[in-house]
């Protein structure tokens, strides 16, 4: 079972508290009603799934609930970090360097 | 029977305290402390169970929990019953009752044994070749037939009457492996204050230590320095010595389950779980998990009386039981020859050590002449020979020639040791090939963990528990503790276990096994490779070495050297098979733990549902909730109660617990903003006190859910949801509310089980509600169809909403929850004077569905858009944004032929549809047929008169008055496809 840092509640909490919600990091187009089917296709149906780091979407809804992004090693499952939502994408070499 | 092979003065058991217990039917004395191998073998009894394909008998091979020969069932009672139990780490207690497996009539005479002459039909692969044809056979025949004459133990039929328990447990270090080295771990990181848990699958730790003689520590032998150090380690508060615990299953980020076995060694467990799951998360993990003697392939090393060399000193050394009177050894191993000159120093006759290597280690040799004991170096055991027991052994040169006969009672064998890197490699480590020795050893560790001692392929006891002592400081320095003082443990002497065979030891007479579990012969691997199977994964399957219970312990390494040998390949490039867990069988019960009968999962039950089980309901499952679903009256069947049910409600009126329904409250000055986003009608425009039935859509633009939504105040909607879908549907709108409004101010809530909701249905229903209701005009035009408030109803501040899923006058009177039985019972009463009736969930879809009312999930499935449902009234037309305002627009969604929900009636009114059943254009059309619909809703309506269904089909409401066809298995029915209302189709009933 994982152990994964709620960056809300600020502490690793048992995997069992936590559900996954895809892929981070897609917003939602401001103009949505707008977009033509080419982007609605990749705002909607694409989603990266690469072998090595991705960038994710948990809710520590068993928790305080919040959505927040983590990125995860696809192939160690390791979390590399967690982040707040709305935050950007994180510089995973500073992170693993503090790791380090 | 007497303890005829157990030495006097031998052994670490008291010979005062005797037990006993029964095999077979037959009692058998024992003492305390015994495993019931140990016991079986101090009475002369090797025999102890069948083989799975060929029914071989077969002994006690090993000491310990990779035992695959002498597998027993275990039972006091029929329901206790434990099959497949290894004799070899059952411990006995007085009144144990044992018996043998997969035999009859009986042990020593099995007609399963004819198996063994067909053996040529059994090789590997032959289920595969032989079973193929005809298709129809297998089920009937092939299958049933196979598995009465294969198998082992049988389980039991009834309930586990025992109980289980389960604990979690945070640690600084878990040693796994109470061998001398774990306890040098355990000792050093306990010493510098770490929290420490060492558990070990033995009744007592001391691991190879149970076995030695030679080896000493700390000026003691190295048993009783094993026993001294658990009782140091026992003293101390930040340790926890767990025994009879088996690591079975290492997973991610060190969190490591225990299986302990509380109570299957007492004759009376009390009050005691019988099982404990312990989940342990581990800031390191050392492992010490020693490594596993393996045999020699060579024909007949199955037959009872061959015995791997540790486990013949086991049996002498800690249980003081002979082997056999007159042993021969077959090694390739410096290991064994410790089992030769301890058995010959307790009396037995040792006729001669078989060395498969041409050299012998001089003090070997030199120990050997002392004691008498002729040596054939670079020889091989040609065949072991005997019927029920091993009777002699023939012997010869690696080279071939003269093979020469000795008369044996017990073949002690040794093929070396094979690391127990299990655990390791569940802990996602990779093993490396270490060509010097032979052997995968592990690699760099992937999780926190570092391995020690053997199953690191350290043989060396003094450098084994020097790296122990220095794991044991790393570990507990890593996880904060440093200090303390170093453990003084000094090996003064030790034993050698150099040496080892893996592959099968020169041409093979007779069938030599592999895996003695599931009777794969050297024979059998070749045969995989001659067919074709080049990896080790295909040589596996198409065998089925080593996917037995024992998990190919002892039977990889071989399979592997005789795969590669075939190829002519080195031994890595044919693979390695990955390790599983759990490392030994665990019971279900120590899996499945609290979580049965009542505990298996949550049951939710409203605050009514006491009075519809004390009124005769017969409930449904709905989600977690227990949903009454119709209330039978003097006999009645479903059909019936539904039938009066739903009469009464159309002509005088329903009461129904509605308090399932989700109920999620949105608060805050953008609420209404949130809810115009959140559904596709315009939410903001609603007035307060007005209800509004609202379809949620996903971002693709199929509907996801739907329900009433009331407006409580500018700031506040009452929301409600399907039953099933409460949770889901909050969880989407956080979604929302979090990742892409987060600007606007809204707070949800889950009211669902705040609220209970007595719903009051049809014509009598104002009359019934209105003596209870305080400051509210109940009429038509002061409070018509789609209101809501605020008021008192019995005295209790209720939300009132008048609302209807029936299509009659309705309301929906929510009062705290814990006022509803209250509230209920005191409507009921009124209700009563009325001829109104209790109704449950079969009759609301009944009537629901009389109003083509659909329900979200069966008569919509993920691909149904509002406007495919017939809701398209429901979709504004001039929000700009709504989730799934551009998923509605997709070319698919807007194109024509798409299914829509439509009534559709039979030309017998008797006859129901049944709900899935396909529909067709052209009946007469071959198979497969073009399938342009289903049905999705089906009831008798006794309003109606006749049977009424929903459907969605593929351009359904450009096909009003078709007939189409519903083929069954017997016969196709044809319908009429019309609007889906069936019942007042003005609705005027609604507003009555």
């Amino acid at each position: 079972m994982l152990l994964i840092r709620c960056p809300y509640c600020e502490e690793e909490r048992p995997e069992l508290e936590f559900r996954g919600a895809g892929e981070a990091h897609i917003a939602r187009p401001t103009n949505i009603a707008e977009i033509s089917d080419e982007e609605f296709e990749a705002f909607f149906f694409l989603r990266d799934n690469p072998r090595g780091v991705t960038f994710e979407r948990w809710r520590h809804i068993h928790g305080c609930g919040r959505f927040f992004n983590a990125a995860r090693d696809t192939v160690s499952d390791k979390f590399i970090t967690t982040y707040k939502a709305g935050e950007p994408k994180p510089d995973l070499d500073a992170v693993r360097g503090e790791k380090a | 029977m007497s303890q005829s092979f157990r030495i006097p003065g031998k052994g670490r058991l008291s010979p005062s305290r005797g037990l006993r217990f029964f095999f077979d039917g037959k009692a058998f004395d024992a003492l305390e402390g015994d495993t019931v191998a140990s016991a079986l073998l101090a009475n002369g009894v090797h025999l102890a169970g069948r083989s799975y394909k060929y029914h071989r008998p077969r002994g006690i091979l090993t000491a310990g929990s990779e035992e695959p020969n002498a597998l027993i069932g275990v039972s006091n009672t029929a329901a206790t019953h434990v099959p497949n139990v290894r004799a070899t780490v059952q411990e006995v207690h007085d009144g144990l009752v044992t018996r043998s497996q997969n035999r009859w009539p009986s042990l020593a005479f099995d007609l399963g044994a004819v198996n063994s002459l067909g053996a040529p039909f059994f090789s590997a692969g032959f289920y595969y070749k032989t079973f193929m044809w005809p298709k129809a056979a297998w089920k009937a025949l092939y299958e049933p037939v196979i598995r009465q004459a294969a198998g082992l133990g049988v389980s039991p039929k009834e309930p586990d009457p025992d109980h289980y328990a389960s604990r979690y447990e945070h640690c600084d270090v878990l040693v796994v492996g109470g061998g001398a080295v774990g306890l040098a771990a355990a000792l050093a990181a306990a010493n510098a204050g770490a929290s420490v848990i060492l558990c070990d699958e033995q009744a007592q730790c001391g691991g190879a230590m149970r076995h030695e003689s030679g080896a000493r520590i700390s000026g003691r032998s190295g048993w009783d320095w094993a026993q001294d150090a658990v009782a140091q380690l026992k003293a101390m508060d930040n340790v926890r010595v767990l025994t009879r615990t088996t690591a079975f299953g290492y997973h991610t980020q060190n969190f490591v389950a225990l299986a302990e076995r509380v109570t299957d060694h007492l004759a009376d467990g009390k009050d005691l779980p019988r099982e404990r799951l312990w989940q342990v998360r581990a800031k390191r993990v050392i492992l010490a998990t020693g490594a596993i003697e393996r045999q020699l392939v060579f024909g007949g090393n199955d037959l009872p009386g061959v015995m791997f060399a540790n486990a013949a000193r086991t049996y002498l050394n800690h249980y003081g039981v002979a082997a056999g009177r007159k042993v021969a050894v077959f090694t390739a191993c410096d290991s064994a020859y410790g089992a030769a000159f301890d058995l010959a120093r307790a009396g037995s006759a040792v006729a001669v050590i078989v060395d498969w290597r041409h050299d012998v280690p001089e003090d070997l040799s030199r120990q050997a002449q002392e004691l008498g004991i002729k040596i054939l170096a670079g020889h091989r055991v040609v065949q072991a020979k005997g019927r029920l027991r091993i009777a002699s052994i023939s012997v010869a040169h690696r080279d071939g020639g003269q093979e020469r006969s000795f008369p044996v009672d017990s073949l002690i064998i040794s093929g070396g040791w094979t690391p127990s890197v299990h655990l390791y490699s569940q802990s996602r480590g990779k093993v490396a090939w270490d060509a010097d020795t032979q052997r995968f050893l592990p690699g760099d560790p992937v999780q926190d963990c570092v391995t020690v001692g053997a199953c690191d392929g350290t043989d060396d006891l003094a450098r084994g528990v020097a790296q122990g002592i220095e794991a044991g400081k790393a570990a507990a320095t890593a996880a904060g503790h440093a200090g303390g003082d170093q453990p003084d443990v000094a090996v003064e002497a030790c034993e050698s276990y150099a040496g080892g065979l893996a592959g099968d030891a020169g041409q093979i007479k007779g069938k030599a096994f592999v895996d003695y579990q599931n009777d794969v012969t050297a024979k059998d691997i070749r045969q995989a490779v001659r067919e074709g199977m080049h990896s080790i994964e295909h040589v596996k399957r198409f065998t089925t070495n080593g996917m037995a219970s024992d998990q190919g312990k002892l039977s990889n390494m071989h399979g592997l050297a005789i795969a590669a040998d075939s190829l002519g390949w080195p031994i890595p490039d044919v693979g390695l098979t990955t390790f599983r867990q759990p490392y030994t069988p665990v019971t279900f019960g120590t899996i499945v733990n609290h979580g049965r009968g009542d505990l298996f999962d949550v049951t939710r039950r409203t605050t009514i549902d006491g009075w519809a089980q004390d009124n005769g309901a017969v409930f449904e499952d709905v989600g977690n909730w227990k949903r009454a679903r119709f209330f039978p009256q003097g006999g009645e069947d479903m059909h019936a109660a539904v039938n009066r049910e739903c009469r009464t409600v159309r002509e005088a009126a329903g009461l129904f617990d509605a308090s399932t329904l989700g109920k999620i409250e949105v608060v805050g000055p953008d609420a209404g903003a949130f809810m115009d986003l959140m559904y596709t009608n315009p939410m903001s425009k609603l007035g307060v006190g007005k209800l509004r039935y609202g379809i949620m859509c996903r971002e693709d633009g199929f509907v996801y859910d739907d329900g009433v939504v009331g407006r409580v105040a500018e700031d506040r909607f009452h929301v409600t949801t399907t039953t099933g879908g409460a949770p889901r549907v909050l969880h989407h709108m956080e979604d929302y509310l979090q990742t892409e409004f987060p600007h606007l101010k809204v707070w949800l809530t889950s009211v669902t089980e705040q609220w209970a909701v007595v719903a009051v249905q049809g014509p009598k229903a104002r009359e019934i509600v209105a003596p209870f209701v305080s400051g509210v005009d109940l009429s038509t035009e002061a409070f018509p169809h789609m209101s809501m408030a605020e008021c008192e109803v019995c005295g209790v501040p209720a939300r009132l909403f008048r609302v209807s899923f029936t299509g009659e006058t309705g309301f929906e009177i929510n009062v705290p929850a814990a006022y509803g039985r209250s509230v209920w019972e005191i409507l009921q009463a009124r209700g009563a004077e009325f001829g109104a009736c209790t109704y449950g969930t079969e009759t609301m879809h009944v009537l629901r569905a009389e109003k083509g009312y659909i329900i979200v999930g069966q008569d919509t499935d993920g691909t149904v858009t509002p406007f495919d449902a017939g809701y398209g009234w429901a979709v504004a037309k001039k929000k700009k944004d709504f989730v799934g305002i551009r998923g509605l627009k997709r070319p698919d969604l807007v194109a024509d032929g798409r299914k829509q929900l439509v009534g559709l009636t039979t030309s017998d009114p008797a006859m129901v549809l049944e709900e899935g059943a396909q529909i067709v254009a052209d009946p007469n059309q071959p198979v497969p047929m073009t399938m342009i619909g289903h049905v999705t809703s089906s009831y008798w309506s006794e309003n109606c008169g006749r049977s009424i269904a929903l459907a969605l089909v593929a351009g359904g409401r450009d096909r009003m008055g078709q007939t189409l066809h519903v083929p069954m298995p017997d016969r196709t029915i044809a319908v009429t496809v019309t609007e889906p209302v069936f019942f007042d189709p003005k609705g005027e009933r609604l507003h009555g």
